[in-house]
C-alpha cells in the first residue's frame, strides 16, 4: 500500500517534468548521418557514376528488391545501364552499403518516402543517382584500381607501380 | 401510482412466463432478471422501498449474476437447447399450470372481492429503512438471528469445501505451494 | 405546471452536462495521462485538442456497426445498452447543488448501490453474447471481480450512513457541515475507493478487458457505436464513481465562498483526477491478487471499520 502511494506521488512529481515528445510534422528530429533510410547512388569526384554494376548489391539484397544490368560504355568504364531498387521491398538493412565495393551504394538520413500509390516506391536510377560523393568525399574507385580504361592505362593509378615485363625479370 | 403496480405486475407476470418456455438458458436468466426488477417496482409502489432496493442489490445484482455466471461456465450448447424444447410439450407443463392457475384463481378472488380497502395501493404510508430495522431487530430478533445462524452454517459449509488439505493437491500445485511457502518463510 | 418544467429542465440539462463531460474525459484523462508520463497526449484536433473527442465519435459513428454472425443477437445488443442505462440511472440520485439534481430519493445510497450492482450485467453479457473465448474470459473476471467488490461496496458505506442516520444523500451532504466524513470515515474511504475503482473497471483493476492479455475482454466483438456505449458507459461510471465520493466523503458541495455547484465539480474533478493518476501510476494486479486483496484485506477492514463506527456512535449516544 505504501508502495503504491509512493509510486503515485513519483508519476505525479513527473507533471513538473520537461516532456520529451518530438512533436514530428512540425519539430523535425535529430537523425544521426549513419542512419538507414533512402538509398542513393553516389558520383565519384570527377562526377562520373561510381556503381561499376558487379551486383555484389543485389545478390547481398535480403528482399532482392536491387534489379540492374551491367554494361561497359567505349571507354571500358563499367555502368548500370538501369538500376532498379524497390522500396516496397526494401527493408533497409544497408546490407547493399556494405556489399559494395566502389562505395556507389549508401543509405542516408532521410525517412520521409511516404507515397499514395505503390508503384511509385519503385525508383529508377535517375532518382537514385546523386551528383555528390556522398560519405565518402574523394574516393575514386578507377583511380585507384588498377584496371585499365579509357583515359588510364595500367600503372597510372594513384600509389600504383608502372606494370613489369616479365622478361625483364629473368636471371 | 395504480397503473405503475399494475403495469409492472403484468411484467413480472409475463416475465416469468418467458423464464419458463425459453429454451436458453442465459435467456431465460435475462427474464427473470426482469421479472424481479419489476417485483421490486411492485415493492416500491407498494410503500417499501428498502425492499424494493434490496431486491435489486442482493437478487437482481448479486444472486443472478452468479447464476448467470455458472451458466456461462457449462458452456450449454444447441444440444441443451434442443431438449429445453423437447421439455415444453403440453405433457410436461399441463399439471403445473393447473396448479398455478388454481393459485392465480384464489388470488385474483381475494383481490376482488374479499379484501376491499386493506389491499389499496398506498394504504399506508412508506415503510423507511430505520422502521425495517427497528422491526427486524425488536419482534423479529428470533428469526434475524435463525437466519443468521443458517447463514453462518453455510459460510462454514463453504470454507470446508473450498479448504485445501495439501495432500488434495495435485503434484504441481503441491511444489507451487511449497514455493509460496518458501516466499513467507 | 411549474414545478414540472422544473424538473425536467434539471433532468435533461443534468443529463446533457454528464453526456458532455463524460465525452470530454476521455480527452482530460488522455492530456492527463500524457503529462504524467512525459508526453502531450491528442493536441492536434482544435486547441489543446479539445475536439478529439468530437473527431473520435464522427469515426466511431461512421464505422461499420458489425454484429458477428455466431454472437447471440439480442443479448449483444442489448449488453452495451445496459451499462449506459444503469450509470445514468444512478446519476439521478447524485445531489449535485442544493436545488439541482433529478430526483430527491430517501435510499438514495441504496438506489445508487442497486443500479451500480446492474451495470455487472452489461459487461457479463457482452463477454458471453459475443461467443468469443476471450470475450467470455473477460465476462468471467467482470461477473468475479463486481460480486467480491461490491460486497464491500455497500458495506464501506454503511459507516457513512450510521454516521448520517439516513440513506437520504442530501441528508448524507447535511450531516458533513462542520465535518467532511473523509477523517471519521477515512478507512470507509480508501475502501469505497478501491470498490469503485473496481466496479468502474479502472486500470488497476481492469482484468475484464486487459489488453495484453484479452485482446480486449468483454468488448472485443464490438465495434462502432456499440463499442462507444462501453466507451461512454466506463466514463460516466468514473464520473458517478468520484461524484458519489465527494458526495459521501468530501461534503458534496459544501465549501467556503464559491457557489455550491463549483465546489461540486471541483471536487469531483480532483478525485477524477486522482482516478487518473492511479491509472498512469499503477500495473494492473494478478488476478489471484486481485481476489485475495478483495476478500482477505479489503472486507475485513470495511467490518473493522464498521464495528468500530458502532462501536463510536453508540458511545456517542
Amino acid at each position: 500500500m505504501w508502495n503504491s502511494l509512493k509510486t503515485m506521488w513519483i508519476i505525479f512529481l513527473h507533471m513538473f517534468h520537461r516532456r520529451v515528445t518530438i512533436e514530428y510534422p512540425d519539430e523535425k528530429p535529430k537523425i544521426p548521418p549513419r542512419w538507414r533510410g533512402r538509398i542513393i547512388l553516389s558520383r565519384d569526384p570527377d562526377g562520373e557514376e561510381r556503381c561499376v554494376a558487379c551486383y555484389l548489391c543485389a545478390a547481398a539484397c535480403p528482399v532482392d528488391c536491387i534489379a540492374l544490368q551491367a554494361t561497359e560504355n567505349e571507354h571500358g568504364r563499367r555502368y548500370p545501364e538501369f538500376f532498379r531498387i524497390n522500396f516496397s521491398r526494401c527493408i533497409f538493412c544497408g546490407y547493399c552499403e556494405e556489399a559494395c565495393p566502389t562505395d556507389a551504394i549508401q543509405l542516408t538520413p532521410d525517412f520521409e518516402m511516404g507515397e499514395y500509390n505503390r508503384k511509385n516506391l519503385v525508383y529508377e536510377k535517375e532518382d537514385l543517382l546523386i551528383d555528390g560523393t556522398g560519405k565518402y568525399p574523394g574516393y575514386n574507385f578507377y583511380r585507384v584500381a588498377g584496371v585499365a580504361i579509357g583515359g588510364k592505362s595500367k600503372g597510372e593509378a594513384e600509389k600504383e607501380a608502372p606494370p613489369v615485363d616479365p622478361r625483364s625479370l629473368l636471371p | 401510482m395504480e397503473a405503475t403496480f399494475y403495469l409492472s405486475a403484468a411484467v413480472a407476470v409475463a416475465a416469468t412466463l418467458m423464464v419458463v418456455t425459453r429454451a436458453s438458458a442465459v435467456h431465460a436468466l435475462l427474464y427473470l432478471i426482469v421479472s424481479l426488477l419489476a417485483v421490486a417496482v411492485v415493492f416500491f409502489v407498494l410503500g417499501a422501498p428498502f425492499v424494493a432496493a434490496l431486491e435489486v442489490i442482493i437478487y437482481a445484482g448479486a444472486v443472478m449474476v452468479l447464476f448467470v455466471f455458472v451458466i456461462m461456465m457449462l458452456n450449454l450448447g444447441t444440444s441443451a437447447a434442443v431438449k429445453e424444447r423437447e421439455w415444453l410439450s403440453p405433457r410436461m407443463w399441463a399439471g403445473p399450470a393447473v396448479l398455478s392457475a388454481l393459485l392465480l384463481a384464489e388470488l385474483i378472488y381475494i383481490l376482488v372481492w374479499n379484501v376491499p380497502g386493506t389491499a389499496t395501493i398506498s394504504g399506508r404510508a412508506a415503510v423507511e429503512s430505520k422502521e425495517v430495522g427497528i422491526t427486524l431487530f425488536g419482534p423479529y430478533l428470533l428469526g434475524v438471528e435463525l437466519a443468521s445462524l443458517l447463514l453462518l452454517a453455510g459460510l462454514v459449509g463453504a470454507c470446508h469445501l473450498g479448504w485445501h488439505t495439501e495432500s488434495g493437491w495435485g503434484s504441481r500445485s503441491e511444489s507451487l505451494s511449497d514455493r509460496r511457502g518458501h516466499e513467507n518463510g | 405546471m411549474n414545478e414540472w418544467t422544473g424538473i425536467w429542465a434539471n433532468l435533461i440539462l443534468i443529463l446533457a452536462a454528464v453526456f458532455a463531460f463524460s465525452a470530454m474525459l476521455s480527452w482530460i484523462e488522455r492530456r492527463l495521462l500524457g503529462l504524467w508520463q512525459d508526453r502531450y497526449g491528442p493536441n492536434r484536433v482544435g486547441p489543446f485538442g479539445v475536439l478529439q473527442i468530437v473527431a473520435d465519435s464522427i469515426k466511431l459513428l461512421t464505422k461499420e456497426d458489425w454484429i458477428p454472425p455466431f454472437a447471440d443477437r439480442a443479448v449483444f445488443v442489448l449488453a452495451p445498452a445496459i451499462v449506459a442505462v444503469a450509470t445514468l440511472l444512478a446519476f439521478a440520485v447524485v445531489p449535485l447543488a442544493p436545488g439541482i439534481g433529478v430526483v430527491d430519493l430517501n435510499i438514495g445510497l441504496l438506489f445508487f448501490l442497486a443500479m451500480s450492482s446492474l451495470g455487472v450485467y452489461s459487461v457479463v453479457l457482452g463477454g458471453w453474447a459475443s461467443n468469443n473465448k476471450y470475450s467470455l474470459l473477460g465476462g468471467f473476471r467482470a461477473a468475479a471481480q463486481m460480486l467480491s467488490y461490491e460486497v464491500f461496496m455497500g458495506l464501506a458505506l454503511m459507516g457513512v450512513v450510521m454516521l448520517a442516520g439516513s440513506f437520504n444523500l442530501r441528508d448524507i451532504v447535511a450531516a458533513q457541515e462542520n465535518l467532511w466524513f473523509c477523517i471519521p470515515q477515512v478507512l470507509g474511504l480508501a475502501t469505497f475507493a478501491v470498490a469503485g475503482i473496481a466496479e468502474a473497471r479502472r486500470l488497476p483493476f481492469d482484468l475484464p478487458e486487459s489488453e495484453n492479455e484479452l485482446v480486449a475482454g468483454f468488448h472485443t466483438e464490438y465495434s462502432s457505436m456499440k463499442f462507444g456505449l462501453f466507451f461512454i458507459g466506463e466514463y460516466v461510471g468514473i464520473t458517478l464513481i468520484s461524484a458519489m465520493i465527494v458526495t459521501l466523503f468530501f461534503g458534496g458541495w459544501l465549501g467556503p465562498l464559491l457557489p455550491p455547484l463549483v465546489w461540486f465539480l471541483l471536487k469531483t474533478f480532483i478525485v477524477i483526477a486522482c482516478f487518473v493518476l492511479l491509472r498512469a501510476a499503477l500495473p494492473r494486479l494478478r488476478y489471484d491478487q486481485l481476489m485475495a486483496y478483495g476478500w482477505k484485506v479489503m472486507l475485513p477492514l470495511t467490518l473493522v471499520n464498521l464495528l468500530i463506527t458502532g462501536a463510536v456512535v453508540l458511545s456517542m449516544a
